[in-house]
């Protein structure tokens, strides 16, 4: 069990691929006609909600835990270290951010989850950069240590805490939230009127714009920072070359244990602002909070090809399934028909580029889930959860000619070993 | 692989051993930093040990872990992390209840219904494995993602089925499917001093194991397996179709973990409700770990995953979190693997000064001889 895998069925994206980079205005249009889409559904629906500023809000805030899982997996990931242990580490950002958060306000709160979220992938990097441990294995390890220790320390230290107990913290105060003065009224008056497109856009920009709590705007920080850091300087370089070709990489004089550890507790770091965003967003830690959501950033990173721009798509749209569970089971019936016009655009799309199975298995799914849609009233709730994960295997099942992760993830490294 | 010296087996067992001892150590150090004595929380440890009940709710867990362990086991051999133990399990469990709870079955005779559920349980923990096996060899997708993927969807589409296929339980706001009715029940062992009984499928643990050994070593579909573990390319040129390897070997392993819920089904629950245990997919990994995924040492893991979990229930009465335990576990995981790296790089490099000497002492006589 040292090796990563087997390689069987793995196609590997050809290498050189014509530069076809879209420009920016390119991104702009697809992402209004991915709103004209939503709109024109919820228009013909009548479910108000899938567009709403409250929706979008709550859509924003569940997404930023699961773009801050992803990150910490596309720092490890980039530097060449699969770390599937993201879901144990934001547990200890959780536990970190009650322990201060009650005691010293929500700052303290996150400083603490970061501290513990970097233990954890100090752990992790211990185990896959010194000791050669596989990746996966040490994940789990760590995923059955996180939760154990967090339960056993809130137990410890919550349980005659004012208002905490056994398996929760006291309550902590929430961090300040600001809006952009003067939009909020406007665009409710806009929004209320339930006009195609026009009221999408206000409630997409109220739900952005107002009551945006100050952690968001980090998260948002820290993800443009990911992309200029990795991408735009000489370290960003350096580590993502320990993750494609890590003999070249220190052949040429770079220290690949150091990068990589740098990276694997980087990568604990941003799990741990997840944990600490999650219980600060909902004003406490609670014992089994995380509900997966480093899984659902591990696949959110899988969805935006390890990179940042497609990271946040990723998480926007994990985000907004896990939003759209608290609303209305009008609003969720809606998102079958979004689901379908999804998989049949994909397969003209597929269609067109000669992929012509892919194209003919994503019309039949496509086809499927709009028989879905008309043949029943409501979408069962406890199957919308699932979404996320449904659409993760679609796209790895579907695009995976398209996606290319890091040349040597997941690969043990020894320095002086030849590959 | 290599012959038994006092020296290989020494080897072999230092590391589960100073994996044990260094977690131990660890937890020590955690609870004397958090207030408690390590003395007594060993005692009320081993007292609740002692108690019958105990051993036999600790026969049960192991009962679980080592069919969990073994479908992970299966695809460890030849380099394939079947994650989704767990949500082939819990996909298996829920299915054959329904299955072996229906109605219109009570009136089939009592063996037919029996193999008929488990039969159930592994073709649906074997589906389920064989979506993760189908993206693997039509699409190349890693097994380590599908697998955690399908574990997720198997919690929401399990929760969905089981609200179609429940009925109330009686006396609390649980809900399971409807309770199987006698003949399609295992009887369980009675254990002297204790009113609950050995689940009776503990000797199907027993012949998985026994079966588990005999397909790897005495098989070629084994010696396939192994050998697509070592060296895919190896094996390839050996003439192994890995893509068909790579299909069975997650079928047989999500079949097996398809059985890992029917100990507690057939014997003891009788009905698949909210609180079957989730996670004993990764409890799995850990026992297989510990055992090296050898027949007998997962056994030995398994048992001690067994009593270390039954008898952490007694700790919180004492006062000390029974999450002590898990940490435990977690420590025990990470240091086995570890140690298991350690103890092969200590013996390829005694290996190497091995060879050295001995090419060492052959060379000396024949320049002695050139000197005379």
């Amino acid at each position: 069990m040292t090796a990563t895998g087997l390689s069987v069925g793995v196609e590997t994206a050809p290498a050189v691929r014509p530069a076809r980079r879209l420009a920016a205005r390119w991104y702009l249009l697809i992402v209004l006609a991915g709103l004209a889409v939503v709109s024109l559904v919820r228009v013909i629906t009548g479910a108000e909600d899938l567009t709403s500023s409250g929706t979008v809000g709550a859509a924003l805030t569940a997404a930023v835990p699961i773009a801050m899982a992803g990150l910490g997996g596309l720092w490890a990931e980039r530097a060449g270290v699969v770390n599937i242990g993201l879901e144990g580490m934001m547990v200890l950002g959780t536990w970190g951010a009650g322990f201060a958060g009650y005691q010293w306000g929500p700052w303290a709160g996150l400083v603490f989850g970061v501290v513990l979220g970097a233990l954890g992938g100090l752990l992790h990097a211990i185990a896959t950069v010194t000791f050669g441990v596989d990746h996966i294995i040490s994940g789990v390890a760590i995923n059955l240590l996180a939760p154990g220790a967090a339960l056993f320390l809130s137990k410890q230290y919550f349980s005659d805490a004012p208002g905490g107990g056994q398996k929760q913290s006291p309550p902590i105060t929430d961090a300040p939230r600001v809006s952009i003065p003067g939009l909020s009224s406007a665009l409710d008056t806009l929004e209320r009127k339930h006009w195609f497109l026009v009221s999408d856009l206000a409630g997409l920009l109220r739900g952005l714009t107002v009551n945006v709590s100050l952690l968001t705007i980090i998260a948002v920080l820290l993800l443009v920072g990911t992309l200029l850091v990795l991408w735009r300087t000489p370290f960003g370089l350096r580590l993502r070359s320990c993750g494609e070709a890590p003999v070249a990489a220190e052949s040429l004089g770079v220290n690949v244990y150091k990068y990589k550890y740098y990276a694997v507790i980087g990568s604990g770091v941003f799990a741990g602002i997840g944990g600490a965003f999650l219980a600060i967003s909902s004003s406490q830690f609670r014992d089994g909070q995380t509900g997966g959501r480093g899984f659902i950033g591990l696949a959110a990173m899988i969805f935006g090809n390890w990179r940042p721009g497609g990271l946040a798509a990723g998480a926007g749209l994990f985000g907004y399934t896990d939003a759209m569970q608290l609303r209305g089971s009008d609003a969720v019936h809606a998102l079958l028909l979004l689901l379908a016009i999804a998989l049949l655009v994909l397969a003209v799309v597929q269609f067109l580029a000669r992929h012509r199975v892919i194209s003919a298995v994503a019309a039949v799914l496509g086809v499927a889930f709009g028989w879905w849609y008309f043949a029943s009233d409501q979408l069962p709730p406890e199957l919308v959860g699932s979404a996320p994960y449904v659409v993760t295997l679609l796209v790895l099942a579907l695009a995976a000619q398209r996606l290319r992760m890091p040349k040597a993830d997941g690969k043990i490294y020894r320095r002086g070993e030849a590959v | 692989m290599s012959r038994l010296t006092p020296r290989t087996v020494l080897l072999g067992l230092a590391a589960p051993l100073g994996a044990l001892v260094f977690a131990a150590l660890v937890c020590a150090v955690i609870l004397i930093a958090t207030g408690h004595s390590p003395a007594d929380t060993v005692q009320a440890m081993i007292t609740s040990g002692k108690r019958p009940r105990t051993l036999v709710n600790s026969l049960n867990s192991a009962t679980n872990y080592y069919l969990s362990a073994v479908a992970v086991a299966i695809g460890f051999r030849m380099n394939l992390f079947n994650i989704g133990v767990d949500g082939q399990y819990r996909m298996a469990a829920l299915l054959a209840a329904g299955f072996a709870g229906a109605t219109w079955i009570d009136s089939v005779p009592g063996p037919i219904r029996i193999i008929g559920t488990i039969m159930v349980a592994m073709i649906v923990g074997a589906a389920w494995a064989g979506i993760a096996a189908i993206l693997k060899v039509a699409r190349g997708v890693s097994e380590v993602i599908s697998t955690i993927m399908l574990n997720a969807i198997a919690t929401y589409l399990g929760q969905y089925l089981l609200l179609k296929l429940a009925v109330p339980v009686a006396g609390s706001n649980n809900i399971g499917t409807r309770p199987i009715t006698e003949g399609g029940q295992i009887p369980g062992f009675d254990w002297p001093g204790s009113t609950s009984k050995v689940y009776g499928l503990v000797i199907l643990a027993v012949l998985v194991g026994v079966v588990y050994w005999f397909v790897l070593t005495r098989t070629r579909f084994g010696f396939d397996i192994k050998a697509t573990g070592m060296s895919e390319s190896a094996a390839v040129a050996s003439g192994v179709s890995v893509k068909r390897m790579v299909l069975y070997s997650m079928l047989l392993s999500g079949g097996i973990a398809g059985l890992v819920g029917m100990p507690q089904l057939l014997g003891s629950s009788h009905s698949y409700s909210l609180d079957f245990p989730a996670g004993l997919g990764f409890i799995g990994i850990a026992v297989a770990l510990l055992g090296r995924n050898h027949p007998a040492g997962m056994a030995l893991a398994a048992l001690l995953w067994g009593v270390l979990d039954n008898a952490a229930n007694s700790l919180d009465v004492a006062g000390v979190p029974k999450e002590i335990v898990a940490i435990m576990q977690g420590v025990i995981v990470l240091s086995v693997v570890v140690a298991y790296e350690l103890v092969r790089r200590y013996r390829v490099r005694y290996e190497q000064q091995k060879v050295g000497r001995e090419l060492g002492m052959t060379r000396v006589p024949a320049a002695a001889g050139v000197g005379a």
